[in-house]
């Protein structure tokens, strides 16, 4: 095992002399994905409030048909607006969030004691409309049943009779699993953090060695090829882990600037948290090192390796958008898949729910046993002769 | 004492080496000569275990390469076709390096460093990063490097490649003097005069095969050819691949 760590202390210092390395290491990659999450989160929560709080700008055709419903909306802090020519194609084209239409026989119909029609046109693709179409919605339909109840108490009956039953909503989520339904893609964050921290080293090691023909010279010295592989393994993980450290340190400071107290939610990012997900990323980095590596080794050039390495970075995505898209229940199976498992345990973790000693010894094993298989694979193809060859 | 018998290997269907038998002894320069594409860097590579030969034998002081490689490669200083060195460590460190995977303890290391960075006259750049040396300093260092820990049998492949006259002497020289200290010196060569000059036993390989191994005289001799330049013309029996 001596050769391997001068190996590896030989690749930690020839890569910490190397500027972009480092750069990507101790910079890019632990703080770039928080930053950006950060700001995104930011924007989605600060809007939301604004939405809620300012006026909402209403335009209205045929205003003049409902006076009484206008001036409720307008008690509603609604800002009525005049008509576009074509409200349609304002809705469309993003000019107007939502535009209400109120027809010329709603006043007669509404003096008959019929039901009136008014019409809300709005485009149900703009998710950024939807606030404003819901709020309209609700403002219209309390107005609605307000009126209705005045009605049936003018004919002398209860407003109840309408109502044979009443819904009471009890939210069984906690304000911990309403902050990670917003943070479901922070452990992609931190598996792209092992990734990117990891991806200059497993290529620098092979495919960049072996193109400044420095690996040939390496093979000729009397140390066996697996302890070369474990020391260049070792630094490449090495790296990666401490890139995922350092980002869930750099979420862990930045998360405090969230606005997350304003919508009820606290992110449970403690000692503990970063210890379980240390454990749980630990065997992870490994493995992706150790696949960074193989992928890496069968280029021919350090350019094509960094294509296909980056190409292998689309595989961690994988469970993330499943997990997004099929919200499954927790299987203990799971916890045997690698990647899926790290991705299951890190979000149960923030949102404060426990993970059981079972499930994390199962990840961890799991992943571990992935990582020996790819080590062997890459040792068998440590051991070709084309390897070495750069020619 | 590196001996090689009946050595084969092919790369598919293009057979690099085709049954090679030779020996280089302690205290004598051996040259492997031969045109581009005789095989010569296949049989060193071979030699120094990063190939495995189909058929045949390599004995280095008498220990097979086949079965146990990691001495052979202990007893064996290897200056490959390929040289590249780290540019982000000097050549001191790139010394350093190949020193403790062969497993020398610190303070020898420093101690030979010092005397190889004497004799290869490397003081001038041997504490600056290796990004930006000549190739001379390449070549310099990288022989520093494979000779770290003082081996019995030293394989060149073609170690003037691209370097200009002075350190084309210098490497002579250099080569001369590993032969005093009594190793086995196992160079190969496309070059007439570089063999002409140094060599005490001539390996001529053509098409994978050896097809001469002898002193320079004998071979002219041999062949009734005063000039070696001739001498090896006949032997390999073209004029294709031939340097000056």
């Amino acid at each position: 095992m001596k050769s391997a760590l001068v190996v590896f202390l030989k690749e930690v210092r020839e890569n910490l002399r190397d500027r972009r390395t480092v750069i990507n290491t101790l910079v890019t990659g632990p703080l770039f994905a928080p930053l950006i999450f950060v700001l995104l989160i930011n924007t989605l929560v600060t809007r939301e409030f604004e939405k809620a709080e300012k006026p909402l700008p209403l335009p209205v055709i045929g205003a003049e048909n409902a006076p009484n419903l206008i001036e409720a909306l307008r008690q509603q802090r609604v800002e009525i607006k005049p008509a576009p020519e074509d409200p349609e194609r304002a809705v469309r084209d993003q000019d107007a969030d939502v535009v209400l239409r109120i027809p010329k026989d709603f006043a007669a119909a509404w003096d008959k004691g019929e039901p009136a029609q008014v019409e809300i046109i709005h485009d149900g693709s703009q998710r950024d409309a939807n606030s404003a179409v819901g709020r309209l919605r609700g403002l219209l339909e309390h107005y609605d049943q307000r009126t209705g109840a005045l009605r049936l108490v003018a004919r002398g009956l209860s407003p109840a009779v309408t109502n044979p039953i009443v819904i009471a909503e009890r939210d069984q989520s906690t304000a911990q699993s309403r902050a990670s339904s917003l943070f479901s893609m922070l452990p992609y964050f931190f598996i792209l953090g092992g990734f990117i921290g990891g991806m200059a080293l497993a290529i620098d090691t092979t495919a960049g060695e072996r193109e400044r023909q420095s690996l040939e010279p390496l093979f000729a010295n009397p140390v066996p090829r697996w302890q070369i592989l474990s020391g260049k393994l070792g630094a490449t993980t090495v790296f990666a882990i401490t890139t995922v450290l350092l980002s869930i340190l750099a979420f862990a400071a930045v998360g405090q600037f969230l606005p997350t107290e304003k919508i009820g939610m606290n992110l449970a990012i403690g000692l503990p948290f970063v210890a379980c997900t240390i454990f749980v990323m630990l065997p992870l980095a490994l493995l992706l090192a150790t696949l960074q590596t193989l992928v890496a080794a069968f280029a021919k050039s350090y350019r094509e390796a960094q294509t296909y390495v980056s190409l292998l970075m689309f595989v961690p995505v994988i469970p993330t958008l499943m997990l997004s898209i099929m919200p499954f229940k927790t299987l203990s199976w799971m916890y045997a898949v690698p990647l899926m498992s790290q991705q299951i345990i890190i979000t149960r973790l923030l949102r404060g729910d426990d993970v059981p000693a079972s499930a994390l010894a199962l990840c961890f094993f799991c992943t571990g046993v992935a990582a020996l298989l790819a080590y062997a694979l890459t040792l068998k193809v440590y051991h070709s002769e084309r390897l070495a060859i750069s020619a | 004492m590196i001996e090689v018998r009946d050595l084969h290997k092919a790369f598919g269907k293009v057979i690099a080496v085709d049954g090679a038998t030779f020996a280089a002894r302690d205290g004598e320069i051996t040259g492997l000569l031969g045109p581009n594409g005789a095989g010569k860097t296949t049989t060193l590579r071979c030699l120094y275990t990063l190939m495995q030969p189909d058929r045949g034998q390599v004995l280095v002081d008498g220990i097979d390469a086949a079965a146990d490689p990691i001495a052979v490669r202990r007893s064996l200083g290897v200056l490959p076709d390929a040289r590249g060195l780290y540019k982000r460590l000097s050549a001191r460190e790139n010394i350093a390096y190949f020193g403790r995977l062969q497993g020398i303890d610190e303070a020898t290391i420093r101690q030979r460093t010092d005397t190889a960075i004497a004799a290869l006259e490397m003081g001038d750049f041997a504490n600056r990063h290796a990004e930006g040396y000549s190739q001379g300093q390449r070549v310099k260092t990288a022989i520093a490097r494979a000779l770290i820990h003082d081996p019995r049998n030293v394989i060149l492949d073609e170690p003037t490649n691209g370097l200009d006259v002075m350190a084309t002497r210098a490497m002579r020289e250099f080569l001369k003097r590993l032969k005093r200290e009594g190793r086995c010196v196992l160079f190969s060569s496309h070059i007439m005069q570089e063999v002409a000059a140094l060599c005490d036993r001539i390996v001529v390989i053509a098409k994978g095969k050896v097809v001469a191994d002898d002193a320079p005289e004998v071979l002219r001799a041999q062949t009734g050819e005063a000039n070696l330049e001739d001498a090896f013309v006949k032997l390999i029996g073209t004029e294709e691949g031939l340097a000056a």
